[in-house]
C-alpha cells in the first residue's frame, strides 16, 4: 500500500501534532505529513504537489477553512483530494456550507484517534 | 418598538440556571478526551475567586455575546499542554499558550452545542492568552456571568463565561 501523503492545516500548532498523533494512533502508516497554519498555507503546500488526504480546521486567521476549501476546489489537480473539516465548530450551517462545496465529511473536536480513524481510513482504502 | 430591537432580542439567548451543570460537563468532556484526564467538580466547596497567571479566553458573538475564559497556574498550563501532546518531558514554552487556547476553544464549541439555540446562531472568535502575575478579571458591567471551579490533579482550573448584557 502506498503511504498517503497527508496536510494538516489549523493555526493551532499544537492540534496539528494531535491531528497527527491520532492518525497514527489510528494505525494509519503516513507518508510525509505537511502542516499548514492557514488557508493561504495550505493552497502554497497544494500547489507543490498532491496530497491523498487534507484535514483542516474551519475557524483559521487569514484564510479560514471555507475559503480554503472553496479555492482548493478550482485547482484542477486537487479536485479529486478528499477533505475533512476537523472543527469546534458547533454550527451545523457551516459544516453544511463546507460539504456542500466539497468536503468528505467532518470531525468535531474533541476527537478521539477512533472518530479519526472512522473518517478517514475509508477514504484511503483507494490506495490499497 | 424597534422592529430591529425586537428581532434582536428575540433571537437572544440568555444563561439560566443549568449553565453551570452545562459548562461544568463541556469542560470536562474536552478534558477526558483531549488532555485524558478527569476533572473533579469543586465548585461550592471552595472559596475565593478565579486566580493564576495564565487566561485563555474565546470570544462569543451573535445569540449569546460574551467571552469564555479559563484560568489556571502557569504550571497547570504546561501539564495540560504536556498531556494533549502527550509529551514525556518539558513542554516547549510556545505550546503552552496555544495548548491552553484550543482547550478554551473547544470548551466554547463543546459549550454552545449543547443549547439548541446556540449551536447555530452563535461565532467563536479565535482565542487568545493572557499571561502574567496579578492581573483581574473584571466582568462586563450588567452582564452576568458564570463561573465553575474545576480541580486538574491538586490544583484548580476557573472557566467562565461572562455574556453581554
Amino acid at each position: 500500500m502506498k503511504r498517503p501523503r497527508v496536510l494538516i492545516v489549523d493555526d493551532s500548532s499544537v492540534m496539528r501534532k494531535i491531528v497527527e498523533r491520532s492518525l497514527r494512533q489510528a494505525g494509519i502508516d503516513l507518508g510525509e505529513v505537511v502542516e499548514a497554519g492557514n488557508g493561504i498555507e495550505a493552497l502554497a503546500a497544494v500547489r507543490e504537489g498532491p496530497f491523498d488526504v487534507i484535514l483542516s480546521d474551519i475557524n483559521m486567521p487569514a484564510m479560514d477553512g471555507i475559503e480554503f476549501l472553496r479555492q482548493l476546489m478550482t485547482i484542477d489537480a486537487a479536485k479529486g483530494t478528499p477533505v475533512i473539516m476537523v472543527t469546534t465548530e458547533g454550527s451545523e450551517s457551516r459544516v453544511v456550507e463546507a460539504l456542500s462545496i466539497g468536503a468528505k465529511g467532518y470531525i468535531r473536536k474533541p476527537f478521539t484517534s477512533d472518530q479519526i480513524k472512522e473518517r478517514v481510513a475509508p477514504l484511503l482504502e483507494v490506495l490499497r | 418598538m424597534n422592529s430591529a430591537l425586537d428581532s434582536k432580542n428575540q433571537n437572544t439567548v440568555r444563561p439560566d440556571e443549568f449553565w453551570g451543570a452545562l459548562l461544568d460537563c463541556a469542560t470536562k468532556e474536552v478534558f477526558q478526551l483531549m488532555v485524558q484526564t478527569e476533572l473533579t467538580t469543586l465548585t461550592g466547596t471552595i472559596e475565593g475567586t478565579p486566580a493564576g497567571d495564565t487566561t485563555a479566553m474565546v470570544g462569543l458573538a451573535g445569540a449569546l455575546c460574551g467571552v469564555l475564559s479559563i484560568r489556571c497556574d502557569a504550571r497547570t498550563a504546561e501539564s495540560i499542554a504536556g498531556r494533549m501532546l502527550g509529551s514525556v518531558g518539558a513542554v516547549n514554552p510556545d505550546e503552552v499558550p496555544d495548548a491552553l487556547a484550543e482547550i478554551c476553544n473547544m470548551v466554547a464549541g463543546n459549550f454552545k452545542s449543547k443549547i439548541t439555540r446556540l449551536a447555530d446562531n452563535c461565532m467563536l472568535s479565535v482565542p487568545m492568552v493572557i499571561r502574567g502575575e496579578d492581573y483581574e478579571m473584571v466582568a462586563i458591567a450588567d452582564g452576568e456571568q458564570i463561573v465553575v471551579c474545576l480541580g486538574y490533579e491538586t490544583r484548580e482550573i476557573w472557566i467562565a463565561i461572562a455574556v453581554h448584557p
